[in-house]
């Protein structure tokens, strides 16, 4: 009975949670233009998404949040890495500051780090735009990544590192061949981390984007949201990047399950 | 003795990071206190929070949003701590797959899932505002709020609950003096990242009251996109005080540790 009633709360927490999501889904498969119109099902949403016919400022905003992401997310991971082996290496008050350092931006809300940057871009006479919102991305990206790569580098033996030393390795080989492959579940863990938090940024995006038109999905949404007047291709993108998200979680997930029955083993 | 060099050269592989931490954190925030002590000529002054105090708007929006953000906390703890509860006994839920989909809705971009619950409301024919403001609060940060808690009860020595049983405690006794207090922990870092993003939110509130209701985020935003840099930067030094207050119930690690604990 307890079971039950258990099982009943969780269940009905599930579907008021999931109710907002499932209704984008259901109704990304109806061409109707007002979102809750069933026009009956139609794939036409989806192909008009990928065929063009769409605006062009919602392609271009995709793009540009693709290529933001994936710029951000491979200098965090090259930036975190060196600096979570620098790190792990260093000793008392410096490493502490350091990794003060690092917290901050992971536990600034957005916006703060979005006003901080914006003030830092507009100080200096940068001008913003595509550059100022990747340097914002790195910015809170980076220490996601050295916390990723960091617990791989202290569960390491530090004698492997040296052993390849004294076995006549250069510190360029000991690093490609002992370092590296240690380190390397711990930096595409961050990478994905780093990709994931880049495109679903909105806070810190909005205030260092300048005013020259450049759009992530973000800001795109936010801008058409305002309209009122919601494109209606916007629906079966949610979609698409809902079930990316549901993938891109069971792949972590299974990653670090199987990483952990690894350790178990050993 | 090739070792101690080595290692002072690993040590010097942190600098560049430090420099770049120097640069694009520290700094900036050194420039929102600066700017926030400034007036628009750069001269020294404290009008800015003068102006905060005594503009009647700014001050009540400020208010609101912290009786806003504290219904949020509120409404995540009282619906959040039963499913975390439920979700950490493996006699109640045995699946780790439910825990991964109260997780999945916060790796969702925060404007799809705010859009989703306005087409929620649309869809039910039912009025945007006030409501529609604390549902949307709720749904967008009630995960934050389960994700840590559920963490401290997982961990939890099962052997307290059971001493407690051997002698002799009831049910509610056994909850109310061995589990709740244990799961304290678990409710402050939620708190922390429940109450911080709902006390700075900006874009959602917008949406979600169609523009009707101001948060005090939203005031701040306005601020610095209309070129009041001074005062918004005042704003955000307010908000950021505000945060550092709630920050001293929580040691932050906490918080670090649970983000970190999804991957």
């Amino acid at each position: 009975m307890k079971k039950f009633f258990a099982q009943a709360y969780i269940w009905l927490l599930l579907a008021i949670l999931y109710a907002p999501i499932l209704i984008i889904v259901i109704f990304s498969f109806t061409e109707a233009k007002v979102l809750g119109n069933w026009t009956g099902f139609s794939t036409k949403l989806y192909t008009s998404l990928f065929s063009g016919s769409v605006q062009h400022s919602l392609i271009d905003a995709i793009q540009n949040t693709l290529i933001i992401a994936l710029i951000a997310a491979a200098v965090s991971t090259i930036l975190g890495s060196i600096a979570a082996i620098g790190i792990y290496s260093l000793k008392g008050r410096k490493k502490m500051a350091i990794n003060t350092l690092n917290n901050i931006p992971m536990l600034n809300p957005d916006i703060i780090t979005g006003i901080s940057l914006f003030l830092l871009f507009v100080s200096f006479g940068v001008t913003q735009g595509y550059a100022t919102v990747i340097l914002a991305h790195i910015t809170f990206c980076t220490p996601y990544v050295v916390l990723s790569v960091m617990p791989r580098l202290q569960q390491m033996n530090p004698n492997l590192y040296e052993a390849a030393l004294d076995l006549g390795a250069t510190p360029g080989q000991a690093l490609r061949k002992v370092l590296i492959p240690e380190i390397k579940p711990g930096m595409i863990s961050g990478f994905i981390l780093a990709f994931t938090l880049s495109i679903d940024d909105f806070a810190v995006t909005i205030f260092n984007i300048g005013t020259s038109g450049l759009e992530t999905l973000s800001t795109y949404i936010y801008a058409d949201a305002r309209k009122g007047g919601l494109t209606p291709e916007l629906r079966p993108l949610s979609t698409i990047i809902f079930v990316t998200v549901l993938i891109l979680l069971i792949i972590i997930n299974v990653r670090s399950q199987r990483a952990a029955k690894k350790k178990e083993v050993l | 003795m090739k070792l101690p060099r080595l290692f002072t050269k690993r040590r010097h592989w942190s600098i560049p990071y430090a420099i770049f931490l120097f640069i694009f954190v520290a700094l900036p925030l050194l420039l929102i206190v600066v700017y926030a002590f400034q007036d628009s000529e750069g001269n020294f002054t404290f009008s800015n929070f003068t102006r905060f105090i005594t503009n009647q708007e700014s001050a009540n929006t400020f208010v609101y949003s912290i009786g806003i953000a504290i219904i949020t906390t509120l409404l995540c703890i009282l619906f959040g701590y039963p499913a975390a509860y439920i979700l950490s006994r493996k006699d109640l839920c045995r699946s780790s797959v439910m825990v991964l989909l109260f997780i999945l809705p916060m790796w969702i971009n925060i404007l799809v899932r705010t859009l989703a619950t306005v087409a929620l409301f649309d869809f039910l024919h039912l009025p945007l505002g006030e409501g529609a403001l604390i549902f949307g609060m709720v749904y967008n940060f009630l995960p934050f709020m389960i994700y840590p808690i559920y963490n401290t009860l997982q961990k939890m020595d099962y052997n307290y609950i059971e001493a407690a049983q051997d002698l002799g405690a009831s049910p509610i006794k056994v909850f109310s003096k061995v589990v709740f207090p244990l799961s304290i922990p678990g409710i402050t870092s939620g708190i922390m990242m429940v109450f911080m993003p709902t006390i700075s939110t900006f874009a959602i509130s917008e949406l979600l009251t169609m523009n009707n209701i101001k948060l005090f985020g939203t005031v701040v935003q306005e601020n610095i996109n209309n070129g009041m840099w001074n005062y918004g930067a005042a704003l955000s030094l307010i908000m950021l005080l505000i945060i550092l207050a709630t920050e001293l119930f929580n040691d932050g690690e906490d918080r670090v540790s649970n983000e970190g604990g999804i991957i």
